[in-house]
């Protein structure tokens, strides 16, 4: 990653943040406001973050995974399944049943990585086409299971929405919550916490351990990795389906952390923005992190600015429309990927199944 | 269609269809054991195997998904005979059922045409959803619009084909947008269409719930006021829904067959799609290509969002042209991207949405399980290999792969 | 001398092919056996059995007179045997010391131990005088350094068998003499080597055994001093077979083809063709002679318009088609055989029809204002499928099932076909067996013959010296040299090849 690209993401915040400032000025200093928005911008960066790293894991290794959105959207749905099947039939307390669901989510993620990698390792199934089954099945199954078990009278729940458990608990990071001011920004849920760590554990693993060099090797060059007695096959499989992991504790953070409870389709778009995040950080995690900070941001400003929406001065009435603001993060992508900003190098046996 | 596969006949999977029917068609070692009237039928049964062959992987396919998809309906606690009782009595049943079944297809006809055609030239249209729904609140708007709101009255030999114009109009922009991406920044169009589908459906929303909003004091959903009359398109029999949009969606299968097949633009497009080297080799400049082949499959989705409004709905409303986008997807794939494939593969879908309705109703099973079930038919089409090796099938024809990573 | 290695009675099948046909063969410590055979021959195969690659039908692998089992390349390694492959199984974006660590890396508390690797390396390449630095990313470094690379990949897991297949395909002639003496550095080292090729006097000059393989069979054993090239080629080929080319002396006539100071760039902005001049006649043949990676294949893009020039000018027939899209260079009478026949030249799903009328389909009488008319198109098919002797099962098979052979003769089909002023082949033969090579050679013959004016790439000199009547020598973008074809030897050109600036006697470009 190149310093133009990181300083073209700061100034992309940086407006955004600005932006929303001059709109509360009146009402809140702007220190609260700053910190506010970063707050909101990683919390909410956290599901793109997550799937932006499944993607890493996918496709350095070879394989285009377009699913992550289907992925995430069943993971948010067993993952909130679980917890409140615990709750509420076996009787379990809070904090054993939203573990629980995470369980379920990263498994489920786990499941269709497996699925993706049989179908574009084993049976060479175009990856493209084969994404778009993953997001296909994920959308009917969560929504079909939703109708059935939830809102038909001779299902377990007895036809009614139970109540959900709630949401997993913020964690104060000891020291640097309590610092003044900027303390909010180190006060996080889990998840949003472990997808830093990913970042960091990710790159760490990518770059400097025996599993990274291989895994690189298999997307850039498998029939050189072959010759030196690497098993391509499993290598593919494995991280394709640790990124399908990855990619169930993203959808976890759906239902589990950001609010108790399932919309069908409620990923709305974001396993694909997180695909976005990780071209334009060039398959890398601290790039593709940087990324879903700038969307997370855009997200960050229409949450915020709709606090602000009376204050909002006539010239900028536009931006009351929460419609205007809401496109940011689609045209955003659609910028990023005409590689204005950067050109982008993809691993070179990206999407090429292997043939022996 | 068979002649690009190559032409030639596997004895082997001909067997399985043709066995109980013929015994030995093939068989010329042993002339004595087949009996005369097999030799006049001989030509006949090859004739019909070559028509029947390609779409035996596919008929597999589906009924493999629908024996999956009964599987998941037994899990989740329902019945599927049942279930698959009134799908098919939904569908097919009755008069009304089948003029059902036409209005759901004709949709599909056109969306999956816009795929197939994308498809043909080396894309992935994922955008058939938003072009769609462009197509449709474009020509809602020329429809009510006209005579409404700008006062301008046109008899409806012209009023009806400006709306189903402006719908092809709109969808064209919209599939020409990541198109000239493409072809211009290398952008890839899977994740540029998908974010058009995002800024369309939004676009969409905000337009139904505020400007386009049918301002009828009881209304209260976000939905157009009603097209004129003039715009309208006729039933064809009266009393039922099935409608002229159904005809025209066979016209427009025709003409595409035409079009890619027939005509040297269409060989380029074919050609671009195939091998974009040796196309530009050829003298075919492949950046027009690909901004040709999204705006004629924009086109061809907005012409599905046209047709709902004015043959259907007479309006547009929000929520009406939802999952018409991925489902297309599914039936390019499910019809090989040939146009004879498509109208089949739509008319199959259309019956099971149609059918699914009354399913509901009779089983409660939720309408939902058809989205699994149809996710199962593309997933075992895309992996025909999985069909392949249940049923013992030789595989023929060489895959054609057409992910090559993001490009750019 | 002990025998270190032995294959018993390998056969390997694939579908519709037999690659290998009861195969025996033998290594004997410390010497250099080479492995010859034209394309198709079952020579790699073999070695990818030896490898791990494949699994035998049947057959035995001794080592050392123990027998083993070869499951994978692991085992090959485990076994002391290395491969450096015709195509260099370097992944470009890791440097040196990351590929040679590549599946036997070195670990240190779960780190990757870069830097006592790289020193290691360093030790190991002084050792065997191959001096590479192995903190260089590989895409950074030339070709024969590459090789190095590889060979030292092999070394470093100890291996004593090394397979070096074709491996002076990408050298220059200087550059294969410093492998040679590699190679006999590496013997005296206690390292057996089997040489795989398809070169006779290469063969001639380092091999202390020569196995010839012919279809899937051995078709004798012999050393260098009981046989000559004549010999080995029959063995190759199965009859006598006409090394060089019969042809008439040449009858130039007007320059068609000018090029003037030519500069193209790559997509980094690096120059590749730096400012090139020289002209072809009617009727005679100018051979580019260079090793790959010289500019030649971004020379040829340039010519036919594939891609953009930065500078210069090219005129063709009198015409100005620089920097033109190919379609009009074609409609001035240019015809391409491209190096990469199933990139450039063919759309593989397409039925042979179809490809045969690939650059004209949009003329009368296949494309009428819009309309293919396919009936014109199935008679043209029919015409050159029996005019260019194309096997194939129908005019509307799906050409990706042709051989390879067949193939380049649907492309030599569809171009000669038309009217052309000049032919430009980019590496014709490569990877074709002798028949079919015969085959392109008769018919670029024949074209010059006929007045056309031709332009012959090829990175195999013993092509360019039989066929061209003019050389001209390719290095670094630039041509350095341009003579006459009977009036230079090969080691000249292999000097010239590899950028030494003394020139022969050369004929001033005209």
């Amino acid at each position: 990653m190149d310093w133009k690209r990181y300083g073209f993401i700061a100034l992309i915040i940086i407006v955004l943040v600005g932006v929303v400032v001059l709109v509360g000025a009146s009402q809140d200093s702007p220190k609260v406001i700053i910190v506010s928005m970063l707050t909101t911008t990683i919390a909410v960066a956290t599901p793109l973050t997550l799937g932006a790293l499944c993607g890493i894991f996918c496709e350095r290794a070879g394989v285009v995974n377009i699913g992550i959105e289907g992925m995430m959207l069943a993971a948010a749905f067993f993952g909130w399944f679980g917890a409140i099947y615990c709750n509420t039939i076996l009787k379990m307390p809070k904090m054993p049943s939203l573990l629980f669901g995470l369980l379920a989510a990263i498994l489920t993620g786990g499941l269709f990585g497996l699925l993706h990698a049989w179908l574009s390792v084993t049976f060479k199934v175009d990856q493209i086409i084969g994404g778009t089954v993953i997001n296909l099945l994920a959308m009917g199954i969560s929504g079909f299971l939703n109708r059935q078990l939830f809102f038909e009278s001779g299902s377990i729940f007895g036809g009614q929405v139970p109540h959900a458990p709630g949401t997993l608990p913020r964690i104060h990071i000891p020291v640097l919550a309590d610092l003044p001011v900027v303390g909010k920004i180190f006060d996080q849920q889990p998840i949003t916490i472990a997808a830093i760590l990913l970042v960091v554990i990710v790159h760490f693993v990518l770059f400097y351990t025996r599993w990274g060099l291989r895994t690189r090797s298999v997307g850039e060059h498998p029939r050189a990795a072959d010759t030196v007695g690497i098993n391509v096959i499993r290598m593919r499989y494995a991280n394709v389906i640790i990124g399908g992991c990855i990619a169930g504790l993203g959808g976890a953070y759906f239902t589990l952390e950001s609010v108790p409870s399932f919309e069908p389709l409620m990923t709305n778009g974001r396993g694909f923005i997180a695909l976005a995040a990780m071209i334009f950080g060039n398959w890398s995690p601290f790039g593709a992190w940087a990324a879903a900070l700038v969307f997370g941001s855009a997200s960050a400003l229409q949450i915020n600015l709709q606090q602000y929406r009376a204050y909002i001065p006539a010239q900028w009435a536009f931006l009351q429309q929460s419609y205007v603001v809401g496109l940011v993060p689609y045209i955003l992508t659609m910028l990023i990927l005409t590689g204005i900003i950067g050109k982008t190098t993809a691993p070179a046996a990206d999407g090429v199944p292997y043939e022996k | 269609m068979w002649k690009e596969s190559g032409g030639e006949v596997h004895r082997r999977s001909l067997h399985h269809i043709l066995l109980p029917f013929f015994p030995n068609p093939m068989d010329t070692q042993n002339p004595k054991l087949s009996p005369p009237w097999l030799d006049r039928i001989r030509p006949i049964a090859r004739a019909v195997g070559i028509f029947l062959r390609p779409m035996l992987v596919p008929f597999l396919a589906i009924v493999t998904a629908m024996i999956v998809g009964g599987l998941v309906i037994l899990i989740a606690g329902g019945n599927p005979f049942e279930a698959y009782v009134g799908l098919f009595e939904g569908a097919f049943g009755s008069r009304k059922a089948l003029s059902e079944t036409t209005v759901w297809a004709t949709p599909y006809i056109f969306a999956g045409l816009a795929v197939a055609l994308a498809f043909k030239g080396g894309l992935f249209n994922i955008g058939a959803e938003g072009q769609l729904a462009l197509g449709a609140v474009a020509a809602a708007w020329v429809g009510y619009a006209l005579p409404g709101v700008l006062h301008v009255s046109l008899p409806a030999v012209v009023h009806l084909p400006l709306t189903i114009g402006a719908g092809m109009l709109a969808g064209a922009l919209w599939g020409a947008i990541p198109g000239w991406l493409k072809a211009r920044t290398g952008g890839h169009e899977v994740i540029n269409t998908i974010m058009m589908n995002y800024i369309a459906l939004n676009t969409v929303s905000f337009l139904l719930n505020g400007p386009m909003k049918d301002p009828n004091p009881e209304n209260v959903s976000a939905r157009t006021p009603q097209i004129a009359a003039g715009a309208r398109l006729p039933a064809i029999f009266p009393g039922f829904r099935f409608h002229w949009g159904f005809i025209l969606a066979l016209v427009m299968a025709v003409l595409a067959w035409w079009f890619l097949w027939k005509t040297t633009r269409g060989f380029e497009i074919r050609t671009a799609g195939a091998n974009p080297d040796a196309a530009r080799y050829a003298g075919i400049s492949v950046a027009r290509i690909i901004v040709l082949s999204m705006t004629l499959s924009g086109m061809l989705a907005g012409m599905a969002g046209a047709i709902e409004v004015t043959a259907l709905n007479f309006r547009h409303e929000l929520g009406f042209s939802t999952g018409y986008g991925f489902d297309a997807i599914a039936i390019a794939l499910l019809g090989k991207s040939h146009p004879l494939g498509v109208v089949l593969a739509a008319l199959l879908f259309g019956a099971m949405r149609n059918g699914a309705t009354r399913m509901q109703f009779l089983t409660q099973i939720p309408v939902d399980v058809i989205s699994v079930i149809q996710a199962l038919i593309l997933l075992f089409v895309a992996a025909d290999a999985i069909v392949r090796y249940i049923y013992r099938i030789r595989a023929k024809e060489d895959r054609v792969v057409l992910t090559r990573g993001w490009g750019g | 001398m002990a025998t270190v290695l032995e294959l018993k009675g390998i056969t390997k099948k694939f579908p519709g092919v037999l690659a290998n046909d009861n195969v025996n063969f033998d290594l004997q410590s410390g010497e250099i056996h080479a492995l010859l055979g034209e394309n198709g021959a079952g020579k790699t195969t073999l070695m990818n059995v030896l490898y791990g690659l494949y699994r035998p039908d049947q057959g035995e692998i001794f080592r050392n007179g123990q027998p083993i089992a070869m499951h994978s390349p692991k085992d090959a390694i485990t076994h002391g045997i290395g491969m450096v492959h015709q195509h260099f199984m370097l992944v470009p974006v890791f440097t040196v010391t990351e590929n040679i660590m590549l599946g036997a890396e070195t670990i240190k508390n779960g780190i990757l131990a870069r830097r006592e690797v790289s020193g290691q390396i360093r030790e190991l390449s002084r050792q065997y005088g191959l001096d590479i630095d192995p903190d260089t990313f590989v895409r950074d470094l030339p070709v024969g350094i590459q090789q190095r690379v590889e060979i030292v990949k092999t070394l470093y897991r100890k291996a004593d068998i090394l397979i070096l297949d074709e491996p002076t395909a990408v050298l220059t002639p200087q550059e294969a003499d410093d492998l040679f003496r590699i190679m006999r550095e590496l013997t005296s080292k206690g390292v057996s080597i089997i040489f795989i090729t398809h070169k006779l006097k290469e063969v001639l000059a380092i091999a202390d055994r020569i196995t010839v393989m012919r279809a899937g069979r051995v078709a004798g054993t012999t050393t260098p001093a009981e046989t000559d090239e004549h010999r080995l080629a029959a063995m190759m080929v199965g009859r006598e077979v006409i090394l060089n080319v019969e042809k008439k002396p040449a009858e130039p006539g007007e320059e068609m083809l000018q090029v003037r100071q030519l500069h193209v760039a790559d997509q980094r902005g690096l120059e590749t063709v730096r400012g090139i001049t020289f002209s072809v006649r009617e009727g005679e043949i100018l051979g580019i002679a260079g090793v790959q990676g010289n500019g030649q294949t971004e020379l040829v893009e340039a010519l036919t318009g594939l891609c953009r020039t930065r500078g210069g000018q090219v005129f063709l027939n009198g015409h100005d088609v620089t920097g033109k899209s190919p379609r009009p260079v074609i409609e001035t009478g240019m015809a391409h055989i491209p190096e990469d026949r199933q990139r450039h030249g063919l759309v593989l799903s397409y039925p042979v029809a179809d490809n045969l009328i690939l650059c004209t389909y949009y003329l009368p009488p296949f494309g009428v204002n819009g309309v293919l008319h396919n009936r014109a198109v199935d008679e043209n098919a029919g015409k050159l499928v029996q005019a260019y002797d194309i096997r194939t099962p129908s005019a509307y098979t799906v050409v990706s099932k042709l051989s390879g052979g067949n193939q380049q003769k649907v492309i030599v089909a569809r171009e000669l076909s038309r009217s052309v002023h000049l032919l430009i082949a980019n590496q014709p033969t490569r990877g074709l067996d002798v028949g079919s090579i015969e085959y392109i050679h008769r018919q670029i013959v024949d074209m010059r013959d006929r007045g056309v004016a031709v332009l012959l790439v090829s990175a195999e000199l013993d092509e360019i010296m039989s066929l061209a009547d003019r050389i001209a020598v390719i290095y670094r973008g630039q041509i350095v040299a341009v003579v006459d074809a009977d009036k230079v030897s090969r080691a000249e050109l292999g000097l010239m090849m590899a950028g030494s600036a003394q020139k022969s006697e050369a004929v001033p470009a005209a």
